[in-house]
């Protein structure tokens, strides 16, 4: 039957009400996409769905006014993994930390992971998430060798050789094509559970993205945090640290007899919602300008484990709370290669506008897949976390978004909370492949979350 | 769909000719907002400020006509606005009410229900049905326009002053009650505002406009402010006023 919860994104920004269901199976999944059952009221005719995993994308993507919510949680079967290819298929409601728990000791690592183990494996699909390595890997569904989607029309096998339009419009299509339930995904054989890591300092934005351009492709890893707090004289000074699975020759004979170990849970939790403000310039500059003191000039072949190099947020459990009541907001955009300029003028936007971001992190992308929705292009791209409260934010965001926009750039879906509708078409101009995928999978439209109806997204399909 | 900054797609106003409702429309209309319903009890008046609204970048702007004197005909009311907004609704605006005439108003006591009637029967009754359309939607916020009159009721127009008192403590308390459904209230205590309703009656201190009431409940959408004040300080001012012994409040000006 599931029940009515209150929901929201991981920015705790628009929450809205929807009947949540966690089925147990595809059989109870199957039921619910077809059952089709009236909205809570009566007055509702169509019956909304929409997918959600652990709830880590920023914005409204996981949420269904009205309608139902699936959380996949349940469906978490890992299977054996090929000792040979590393091929692995899990459960679409598998987390990517009970993924890596199992994986590691058996020494493979997931292909991709963004900056948190806390995503689910149909999120990540949805999302179309990147990590470190975009520039040598690519995005997550580059290493799915095949997928089972729950349809309004049916169960569906689908993968880059079968079926592509559906599989690449599943890509970073937000949940709108169907309900993962499984996913074939090929791991990274590693020989520990530690990274080797090089770290360096910049004075400037100029300096690191230089370093970046030219240094990156000697690196499996690579990301920069760039300090956009510091007004205007020193805003652009970064941190960039880069790095590689560590091998066991690496290791110091006293770690050589364990090298891999599985991550372990948080060990902090935020239970209380912070006091609004508590996070604001001033704060937010003190932060940033301890991150940047404490980073060494530069350091290399550091030892690091895995949790601190890659998922640094996750010792402490709920810290999207010290956002205090009305939350935050992520904007992250990816521009082309020669259009760095767009990264110094977000920066120098948010320095001047007295809206500081608490976290930036500059990365530049390799070639994108091909979903039509997929977030990834070559280039650079730029992730800002921005507390809600300036009055200014609004505007600020909106400028950026023309900015990306005429640059031929786009924002991330998975962390949209706020973009104007009529860019959506301009920043992913392949918007009608997933549609006409939806039409044919989805053709009386069940399928839609707060997302994409506040970008238009299901207009001509159903009602508005 | 309201955006993280609860800025509003599609937006009711119930009595959508007032000149504060028109420009709340307006800076709606600045940001996101596309579709517009007015409701009102003239049609004339309507089709002008529906041009408005459609010269401000609206793509659609129905109108509704209602009774205010007519409280059994209020869910039926709500029920056509909803119906014609085509889909969800992100925000409706509840602007009904009448200054009335005092003198008259408190004697004859026909006018005394015609008031009551317009400024909280008639309300509270459509607020319920919105209350209904909003939880089924599982989102979406209400606002209402209370007033500070209603904050501590003065004797120089103790009628009009009840009633939005009245008024305000329903929207409070329909607020409290949709907690966790995804729906919203926020009331608005404007002071004396400068407007067609008030022309000629004397000013009060703090006195506004009808641009910064709006801006007010803009950034109360926003925030979701279950109470905003327009302008602000009177929050601070009437945290005083209402406190004050009956012997000196009796003998303020106004």
């Amino acid at each position: 039957m599931g029940e009515g919860r209150l929901l929201t994104g991981w920015g705790r920004t628009s929450p809205s009400w929807a009947r949540v269901v966690a089925p147990g199976d595809t059989g109870e999944l199957s039921a619910e996409l077809s059952g089709g059952r009236a909205g809570a009221s009566g007055s509702a005719s169509t019956t909304r769905i929409i997918a959600r995993g652990l709830g880590r994308s920023y914005g409204d993507a996981a949420q269904c006014a009205g309608g139902t919510v699936i959380d996949v949680g349940r469906l978490s079967d890992i299977g054996p993994i090929d000792p040979e290819s590393g091929l692995v298929t899990v459960g679409g409601g598998t987390s990517l930390q009970h993924l890596l728990e199992r994986s590691l000791l058996e020494g493979w690592f997931v292909p991709v992971t963004p900056g948190t183990r806390q995503v689910s494996i149909g999120g990540a699909i949805a999302a179309d998430v990147h990590g470190k390595n975009h520039h040598h890997d690519g995005s997550f569904c580059g290493h799915v060798t095949s997928l089972t989607l729950s349809t309004p029309t049916g169960i569906i096998q689908t993968g880059p050789a079968l079926d592509p339009e559906l599989f690449w419009a599943t890509a970073g299509g937000m949940g709108l094509t169907g309900v993962v339930t499984d996913a074939t995904v090929r791991m990274t054989p590693v020989e520990t559970s530690r990274m080797l890591v090089d770290t360096e300092r910049f004075t400037d934005l100029d300096g690191v993205m230089a370093a970046m351009e030219e240094g990156d492709a000697g690196y499996r890893y690579s990301v920069a945090w760039v300090d956009t707090a510091a007004g205007r004289k020193r805003a652009g000074r970064s941190v960039l640290t880069r790095g590689d699975h560590a091998a066991i020759d690496d290791l110091p004979a006293s770690l050589r007899s364990r090298p891999l170990e599985a991550p372990r849970p948080a060990r902090l939790r935020v239970r209380q919602t912070a006091p609004s403000g508590l996070l604001n310039a001033a704060t937010v500059a003190a932060f940033n300008a301890a991150w940047y003191h404490r980073a060494p000039r530069r350091r290399t072949g550091e030892l690091q484990d895995m949790a601190t190099f890659f998922h640094p947020l996750d010792g402490v459990d709920g810290w999207n709370r010290l956002y205090g009541p009305r939350g935050f907001l992520q904007y992250q955009f990816a521009v082309g290669p020669h259009r760095g300029d767009v990264v110094h003028q977000a920066i120098r936007l948010l320095a001047d506008g007295g809206t500081p971001s608490f976290l930036a992190v500059l990365k530049r992308f390799g070639p994108g897949d091909p979903g039509p929705l997929s977030f990834p292009i070559e280039g650079w791209t730029l992730a800002l976390d921005l507390p809600l409260g300036p009055p200014e934010l609004a505007r600020a965001t909106d400028q950026l978004d023309e900015m990306v926009a005429q640059a031929g750039g786009r924002v991330y879906l998975a962390k949209d909370a706020r973009l104007r509708p009529e860019l959506i078409q301009v920043m992913y101009p392949r918007l009608d492949e997933l549609q006409e995928v939806r039409e044919r999978v989805d053709p009386s439209g069940l399928l839609c979350s707060d997302l994409s109806r506040r970008l238009g997204m299901d207009r001509a399909r159903i009602e508005r | 769909m309201n955006d993280a900054f609860g800025r509003p797609q599609s937006m009711v106003v119930l009595a959508g000719t007032s000149e504060i409702a028109r420009a709340v429309v307006r800076r709606a209309l600045a940001d996101r907002c596309r579709t517009v319903v007015l409701a009102g009890r003239n049609p004339a008046a309507l089709a002008v400020a529906a041009g408005e609204a459609v010269a401000a970048g609206a793509d659609a702007v129905p109108t509704v006509l209602f009774d205010a004197c007519d409280p059994a005909g209020a869910r039926d009311a709500v029920d056509r606005c909803f119906a014609a907004a085509g889909g969800d609704v992100d925000a409706v605006v509840m602007a009904v009410g009448e200054l009335g005439d005092q003198r008259t108003d408190e004697t004859d006591p026909e006018r005394t229900a015609a008031v009551l009637t317009v400024n909280f029967t008639w309300p509270a009754t459509a607020m319920v049905a919105v209350a209904a359309h909003l939880r089924a939607q599982g989102h979406g916020r209400l606002v209402v326009l209370s007033s500070v009159a209603g904050v501590r009721v003065r004797r120089a127009n103790f009628v009009y002053g009840s009633s939005k008192a009245g008024l305000d403590a329903f929207s409070v308390g329909l607020g409290e009650a949709l907690r966790g459904s995804g729906a919203g209230v926020t009331v608005v205590r404007p002071g004396f505002v400068r407007t067609k309703m008030t022309l000629g009656r004397p000013e009060a201190p703090f006195a506004t406009t009808p641009d910064v009431v709006a801006r007010a409940i803009t950034d109360g959408l926003g925030s979701g402010a279950a109470v905003v004040w327009a302008p602000g300080l009177l929050r601070w001012v009437f945290a005083v006023l209402k406190n004050l012994p009956t012997t000196i409040w009796r003998r303020l000006p106004g």
